[in-house]
């Protein structure tokens, strides 16, 4: 099985993490402001990439604290 | 009339199934540790465990600290008393780690994984804290309703050990 890194707890099991989706989406500034559409887009409009993402990982089974890893969709390498 | 309440651990009633077990991989339940957790900023090194003033200080996060202490009271640990969260199951003999290693995937090698180290993992499909106290010496830290599913886990697994 993969090992995923964990900036906190080293090399572990990919089965001990939680996948997050995209990182760096950003909260509107203005929430109230946003059309339903742009908010849609806003919910869930996101990059899919082949090659290289930035996404959000939770080391959910260990120290339960989330990381942004970079991964390479076609191949499943992390890097950072 | 006030009824008493009588305090049960998570394990009690499983001692004479651990006892029937080959001292190469004796298992033994010690519930009613007092645990808490403290928040914030922490000297410990990433996955050790250290013996303070009169409790073992768990390193469970960046900024979270687990206190452990058969003895001591919550208040006397500081923190958030969270004992009743987890049970404690000992388990120690010259096969303790060939035990692990058939469910838990983090090298136990006493030159990666020695006394003084711990981790928050899995172990079969249970998360589990997991300090070394030894060589071939372990203490287990399990969810209270996961300590039954936990047990009956590492009864299985010792099949292999029994003569």
């Amino acid at each position: 099985m993969q090992l995923i890194e964990c900036p906190y707890c080293g090399p572990r099991e990919e089965v001990e993490f939680h996948y997050g989706g995209q990182a760096g989406v950003a909260y509107p500034a203005d929430p109230a402001a946003l059309t339903d559409e742009e908010w849609g887009r806003f919910v869930f409009v996101r990059a899919n990439p082949k090659g290289r993402f930035e996404e959000r990982w939770s080391h959910a089974a260990g120290c339960r604290r989330w990381f942004t890893a970079v991964r390479d969709t076609a191949t499943y390498r992390f890097s950072r | 009339m006030a009824e008493t309440l009588t305090r049960t651990g998570a394990l009690d009633g499983w001692a004479a199934r651990f006892a029937e077990l080959p001292d190469s991989v004796a298992l033994l339940a010690e519930p009613f540790h007092t645990m808490t957790s403290v928040r914030g900023e922490t000297t410990l090194r990433p996955n050790t465990w250290v013996e303070e003033d009169g409790f073992d200080a768990v390193w469970l996060g960046p900024d979270e600290v687990l206190r452990t202490s058969p003895f001591r009271s919550a208040a006397e640990l500081g923190g958030t008393d969270v004992s009743a969260q987890r049970t404690t199951i000992r388990l120690r003999g010259a096969h303790a780690r060939d035990l692990l290693e058939t469910g838990c995937a983090i090298d136990l090698h006493p030159r990666v994984f020695g006394a003084g180290s711990a981790a928050v993992t899995l172990l079969g499909q249970a998360n589990v804290i997991l300090l070394c106290l030894g060589e071939n010496d372990y203490r287990i830290l399990v969810r209270s309703s996961f300590a039954a599913y936990l047990a009956e886990w590492l009864l299985d697994a010792a099949t292999e050990y029994r003569g």
